[in-house]
């Protein structure tokens, strides 16, 4: 049996010599720093989820109807009379959201650690370029099903673009085909959903992972590895505190690809919905442009940045503002290598600054995205009886807006200006688990 | 700092915030519920399902279809014979594997009633448990009605109620009109009763919800069924894994 492997391994290398190195130096002889934390099992586990959308993903659309008409009614299909269809459905509806959950918490360690500064700039490119695809994939996906927040919600964000002055008007009704989402929406959408974006996605995360290997992966120290001491147990060469990715890594993830299955399975088997969360109520009800839902809004990965339009008000006569300000939101997250001029990287050594505007950074994301689920205008008049409901709403999401934007302004005054009292960093890595 | 010290700092924070969260969400999702009693269903249980579906066949297919649900998968799924299925619950003349289909024309129901009637199929899914038991709970007399009937929960539902001679028959205790508002009702009472007392009523109306909750996702059933042992099989799997990475990372120090 071992001859036969060894046969076809020596039967590929004749032919293609490159590739066993290929392997090597992105597997056993990628040396990652041996000092990751809880946090870099998110990378590892957006891939894991990318796996599994695509393959159920196929699936799916083995018995899905991409028509008005048969879209709601084939979903129905494949949760009752599809073996196994409701499994496959639920993996693919609660990966959905475990994507955002994962891809979300994986930024937010590359902020923490500072992985996006020098020389890891274009890694953090292709990271945002791929959050960018996934988003619009994302809504592509969620307007599928037919129903009819997929409807309500299709339309108020493809309306977003009719702010754009002149051109809104036609550029609205050149992406639905139509006056309304309808039919000729839900063909193109399906067809981007499930062909296009996907490969793009893909894509990019071939070389965002391509561009991580180029200049080694950061660490919850920011100490550069390569610039170290040299020479560890497998190669004199290679930075002392790097292990090979494969076996330490590949063993280290596996053990984090055990708890997300876990509370994947959980998700899946015992509250599919998630509240309303991960699949709403009213999108158990058949798309019908007559019967708006009483709460039009997106999914909760959508609503930081939904809150972000609905805040902005117009003005000048036009509302593309708001739809401005929501593209900026992500813009600047783009922009994020330049706005941080501080050369320290982790958190661990930065200054109080930094510290405290991150801290008001995640306050105020999540605070939007609850503004944006519209739980702020559930809870205000509970909290505070009789009031303005839309007036102290707006005054809490423009705040919030504000400190969104202002954690940008902030670190690029904070660090150009040299005003970052910073704790000195170790020349090695230091504690690992 | 001890070793063990930062790592509980580093960690502190993060299993702080994800806590944080998960209560944040529980307790709005609490208050979501807009305050509805808890429909108290259980869709495991067989017993409870068996007589939603009579009270679902006797009192609903009239007007109501479940589109998606077919009388085979209610056998299977309620641990019905075919012969008891196609005796006491098809009323509609429908083959054994085709979906429920109420025979009412949809015209017809809409000049009768102001609009047809719904498909149940999703009705739980669309509106929760609590709901639709509360609506089921919640109709009393009025006159100024087109059918005679309202309902607390879904104000102005054209719907008659036919589970009155279960419950009997409820009318509104009025709250004093406000000057420029309408009368609220303050509560219902059962002016006359029916065949079932309000306790036994209780349980029909949480027996016929829990049927529907059923229908609405049949595979609830399986989701429980098997659930429990893909979790073991991945705590047993984690567990593995987590010895695995033990073994291989004794030689990083």
């Amino acid at each position: 049996m071992a001859n036969v492997f060894t046969r076809v391994g020596d039967w590929v290398n004749e032919r293609a010599p490159g590739m066993a190195p290929m392997y090597r130096a992105h597997m056993t002889e990628y040396y990652a720093p041996k000092n990751f934390n809880l946090w870099y099992y998110f990378g590892s586990l957006a891939l894991l989820v990318l796996i599994n959308q695509i393959v159920t993903g196929i699936f799916l659309t083995m018995n899905y109807n991409p028509s008005a008409a048969g879209a709601f009614n084939s979903v129905e299909y494949i949760m009752r009379d599809v073996e196994w269809g409701w499994l496959i459905r639920y993996m693919h509806s609660t990966g959905a959201s475990l994507f955002f959950v994962v891809v979300f918490l994986h930024m937010f360690r590359g902020i923490m650690y500072g992985s996006y500064k020098k020389p890891r700039e274009l890694v953090w490119l292709l990271g945002m370029l791929i959050f960018l695809v996934l988003m619009a994939e994302a809504f592509m996906g969620y307007v599928l099903p037919w129903g009819n927040m997929s409807f309500w919600g299709a339309k108020v964000i493809i309306s977003l673009f009719g702010t754009i002055p002149y051109i809104g008007n036609t550029l609205v009704e050149w992406i639905m085909g139509d006056f309304l989402p309808a039919d000729a929406t839900l063909n193109r959408f399906f067809a981007l959903h499930v062909i296009a974006l996907p490969i793009v996605l893909l894509l990019l995360v071939v070389l965002h992972i391509a561009a991580l290997h180029e200049v080694g992966s950061n660490n919850p120290d920011g100490v550069e590895i390569k610039k170290g001491p040299k020479g560890n147990r497998w190669d004199a060469l290679k930075p002392a505190d790097g292990i090979p990715f494969h076996p330490y890594y590949t063993v280290k993830d596996l053990v984090g690809v055990g708890f997300f299955l876990l509370i994947a399975a959980f998700i899946i088997f015992f509250a599919p919905t998630f509240g309303g969360w991960f699949l709403e109520h009213d999108n158990f009800i058949p798309a019908n442009n007559l019967a708006t839902p009483s709460h039009i809004k997106p999914v909760w990965y959508f609503t930081p940045f939904y809150a972000i339009v609905r805040m902005i008000p117009s003005f000048l006569g036009s509302a593309v503002w708001g739809v401005l300000a929501m593209f900026g939101a992500i813009a600047v997250l783009f922009a994020l290598p330049w706005f941080d001029r501080g050369k320290v990287k982790s958190i661990r050594y930065r200054g109080t600054g930094f510290k405290v505007a991150l801290g008001l950074f995640v306050v105020s994301f999540i605070a939007l995205g609850a503004v944006g689920a519209g739980i702020t205008a559930e809870v205000i008049p509970v909290w505070f009886g009789d009031v303005d409901v839309t007036f102290w709403e707006n005054l809490f999401g423009r705040l919030m807006t504000l400190v969104y934007f202002g954690f940008f302004a902030f670190l690029w005054v904070y660090t150009h200006f040299g005003w970052e009292k910073t704790k000195p960093v170790p020349e090695r890595v230091t504690t690992h688990d | 700092m001890t070793k063990r010290q930062l790592l509980m700092k580093r960690y502190i924070f993060p299993v702080a915030l994800a806590f944080g969260l998960i209560v944040g969400s529980a307790s709005v999702q609490a208050s979501e519920e807009g305050g509805l009693p808890p429909a108290g269903t259980n869709v495991q249980d067989q017993a409870s399902l068996q007589r939603g579906a009579k009270l679902f066949f006797n009192y609903c297919v009239g007007c109501h279809s479940l589109k998606y649900m077919r009388y085979e998968r209610i056998a299977s799924d309620l641990g019905l014979t075919e012969a008891e299925v196609m005796e006491n619950l098809n009323f509609t003349g429908a083959k054994f594997g085709e979906p429920v289909v109420s025979h009412m024309p949809a015209e017809m129901a809409a000049k009768w009633f102001g609009k047809a009637p719904p498909d149940l199929s999703l009705e739980v899914r669309a509106k929760g448990a609590d709901w639709v038991n509360a609506y089921l709970n919640s109709f009393y007399l009025d006159p100024s009605r087109p059918v005679g009937w309202n309902n607390t929960v879904f104000p102005n539902a054209s719907m008659p109620f036919p589970l009155w001679e279960l419950q009997g028959l409820q009318t509104a205790v009025m709250t004093e009109a406000k000057p420029g508002e309408d009368a609220k009702v303050e509560k219902l009472v059962l002016s006359q009763p029916g065949k079932l007392t309000p306790a036994q009523f209780q349980q029909a109306s949480r027996d016929l919800t829990t049927f529907l909750e059923y229908a609405s996702e049949p595979a609830a059933l399986e989701r429980h069924h098997y659930g429990i042992w893909v979790l073991l099989f991945l705590a047993f799997f984690t567990l593995l894994a987590a010895m695995l990475k033990k073994e291989y990372w004794k030689d990083v120090h």
